[in-house]
């Protein structure tokens, strides 16, 4: 049988590859120092979903909330084999923690008639891990998390092997389930260059508005808007407007969304200083370095 | 939804596997005591499980003012539904203002469910809590002792202080090996409450077919001393160092991320955010350059010993003893320190 898969992704700061200040002197975050990349688990959340259409059948849906931008995750989920891409996106949204980020996607994921939703395991970002385990409680689902091999699908059933951090588990349970997908599950695909050549021109409604400002700098708004229109129904028919819902689209109820569904509050944030130590530089010879044993000994650090 | 209940206990969830209790709980009792004695609350236990109630008293010695037991034969084996609808029912039957997790593998799978059906605040794998005011805005309302949840976050770039103020519990799961287990006092006396959990068959929604436990090749949270190697040593045969002198110092041997990516050791010695966090007397971090996700995980080492050949790493920022040079002429000169002051107390001994 075919299975329908829900893929939720999210575009973050590549917080590895930091260039420059992480922070600004005013204290918010210094985006522009963090190129924005494909959350990694995410991605390999996306791959197990490929597979499981590739052996069984059935349609595999990427969605991400967040800025417009975030569009560029979505294309490369289709370059890479995604059936359907959705985006997410509403000023609304914007300050909303994992509480209130999972009640917005459980909305979309409601929209979709789905047999398995799949998370990457933690987003890089904000490592928290939180938003599958949220998004699964609010759909009324069961949820595996960690899963890092897909042992069986069979019918209604699914069994997958969880990495437990001590060991792994092997668990059995019934559809409709949410996964959460460790980095150590798979090998993502790369693009299909033929997708790439179909996709690359995939654009969310708010991608097709911005060309044709760029376009017609002095098209007035309803123009604007009418050409935009005109656009976005013709990549509809070719199959390459990808999908962009807001929160009214989504029948949200706005108290559960952004900073009023958002119980956890930001306090303070602080770069990290690295504390300036009482320290010694000892010579790198023999008897420096038996110097600082001796020292070391005496004050009982090493027995 | 739970509305704020200044006059609620402060809980710490108490993960068991077969009844051996796990290190966080014993971890987070020294924490969770500080703070309720700030707030002038009781500090309660919650120990869902089967056949666990020896392990009440055990939970007192830490610090625990009260122990709620929940003991079923449904709740042998950690699920995530019928172990979160059993605390999810406490928290709604005593209203506390905070409850702390360890940010275990079931910590993390367990309390964001909570979470979402309490429909309360969840801060991720916190390095630190503390009690403090919060104002609104510049005018805004004043909010006095709320907890502190302080994490970091951005790869460890910056340190984020997160509260709740408008809707209860205040929660957190807390990162394993960052608070020092207190000492257990056998004398200490509590309140052990019997709760009942409202479970059936259907609350099993998971089968567990099989398990696997896998011992760790090393014990970074309990050793005196580590020496760990970074990818500055080059190669998995010169990381042969580390061990060597980790053998004459009886210590444990740690590494980084990227020593591990290249083959060098295990991944179970791995010390940093994503690894353990360790917190010895002595940490020697050879040809370790220091990148923040490693510091996350050994700063709070008591004394450090940083070699490297690069004046600019940054691990020579937290270090006390900085020794700018090649690793491959100073573990050797260390070792042979080691050894001839070992001696010297044998002879001392002796004589």
């Amino acid at each position: 049988m075919a299975y329908n898969c829900v893929v939720l992704v999210k575009q973050v700061p590549d917080t590895k590859r930091i260039t420059g200040q992480a922070m600004n002197d005013d204290g918010t975050v210094n985006r522009s120092a963090l190129p924005a990349i494909f959350n990694p688990e995410d991605l390999n959340a996306l791959e197990l979903a490929l597979q499981i259409k590739d052996s069984f059948g059935g349609k595999v849906t990427v969605i991400t909330m967040g800025l417009p931008a975030a569009g560029a995750v979505l294309r490369d989920s289709l370059f890479r084999g995604a059936d359907e891409a959705i985006l997410v996106t509403d000023r609304r949204c914007a300050a909303s923690d994992t509480l209130a980020t999972s009640y917005i996607l459980s909305c979309a994921v409601k929209k979709i008639d789905y047999d398995i939703v799949l998370c990457g395991r933690q987003a890089i970002d904000g490592d928290t891990a939180q938003v599958g385990p949220q998004l699964a409680e609010k759909l009324g689902i069961s949820q595996m998390t960690y899963v890092e091999e897909l042992t069986e699908l069979d019918g209604r059933t699914i069994t997958a092997r969880r990495n437990v951090g001590t060991g792994w588990q092997q668990v059995k349970t019934e559809l409709p389930v949410l996964l959460t997908i460790t980095g150590d599950a798979n090998e993502p695909r790369v693009a299909a260059a033929k997708k790439i050549m179909k996709y690359k021109k995939a654009l969310t409604p708010f991608e097709v508005e911005l060309q044709i400002k760029e376009l017609n700098p002095d098209a007035d708004d309803s123009t604007v808007k009418e050409l935009a229109d005109r656009r976005c129904s013709a990549l509809e028919e070719k199959g390459l407007l990808i999908k962009q819902w807001d929160l009214d689209f989504l029948e949200a109820d706005l108290s559960w969304c952004g900073r009023s569904g958002s119980p956890t509050k930001v306090h303070r944030i602080q770069s990290v200083v690295l504390a300036a130590k009482e320290s010694k530089d000892v010579p790198p010879t023999q008897e420096g370095v038996s110097e600082m044993i001796h020292e070391l000994i005496e004050e009982k650090t090493i027995a | 939804m739970i509305e704020v209940n200044r006059d609620g206990e402060v809980w710490v969830f108490a993960e068991q596997h077969n009844g051996k209790l796990e290190d966080t709980p014993i971890e987070l009792m020294g924490k969770a005591r500080h703070l309720a004695d700030i707030l002038g609350a009781k500090l309660a236990a919650v120990l869902p499980g089967s056949d666990v109630k020896d392990l009440a008293p055990k939970l007192i010695h830490y610090g625990a003012d009260k122990v709620y037991l929940i003991e079923n034969p449904l709740l042998k084996d950690y699920q995530t539904n019928s172990y979160a609808k059993v605390i999810f029912d406490l928290i709604h039957k005593h209203k506390p203002q905070i409850v702390l997790y360890g940010a275990t593998a079931v910590g993390r799978d367990l309390a964001p469910r909570i979470a979402s059906a309490t429909k309360a605040g969840l801060t991720a794998d916190c390095t630190d809590l503390q009690i403090g005011d919060h104002k609104v805005g510049k005018n805004g309302d004043l909010h006095k002792n709320l907890l502190f949840q302080i994490r970091p976050a951005f790869g460890g770039n910056i340190i984020a202080t997160i509260i709740n103020y408008d809707r209860w519990p205040q929660m957190a799961t807390v990162r394993e090996g960052v608070m020092p287990p207190p000492e257990p006092d056998t004398t200490r006396q509590g309140q052990i409450v019997t709760e009942t959990a409202v479970l059936t068959d259907e609350d099993l929604v998971l089968q567990i077919l099989k398990e696997h436990k896998r011992a760790k090749k090393v014990n970074l949270k309990a050793a005196r001393v580590i020496v760990a190697g970074g990818a500055g040593l080059g190669s998995k045969d010169n990381f042969k160092l580390i061990w060597d002198m980790a053998n004459c110092l009886g210590a444990a041997p740690g590494a980084t991320r990227a020593a591990i990516d290249l083959g060098y050791i295990d991944n179970d010695h791995q010390v940093g955010q994503t690894g353990t966090t360790v917190r010895p007397s002595l940490y020697v971090a050879v040809g370790i350059s220091g990148a923040i996700q490693h510091q996350a995980g050994m700063s709070q080492s008591q004394k450090i010993v940083a070699i490297n050949n690069d004046p600019d790493a940054p691990i020579f920022q937290v270090a006390h003893y900085k020794i700018l040079g090649d690793l491959n002429v100073v573990v050797p000169h260390m070792i042979k320190a080691i050894r001839e002051k070992s001696i010297k107390e044998e002879n001392a001994v002796t004589v």
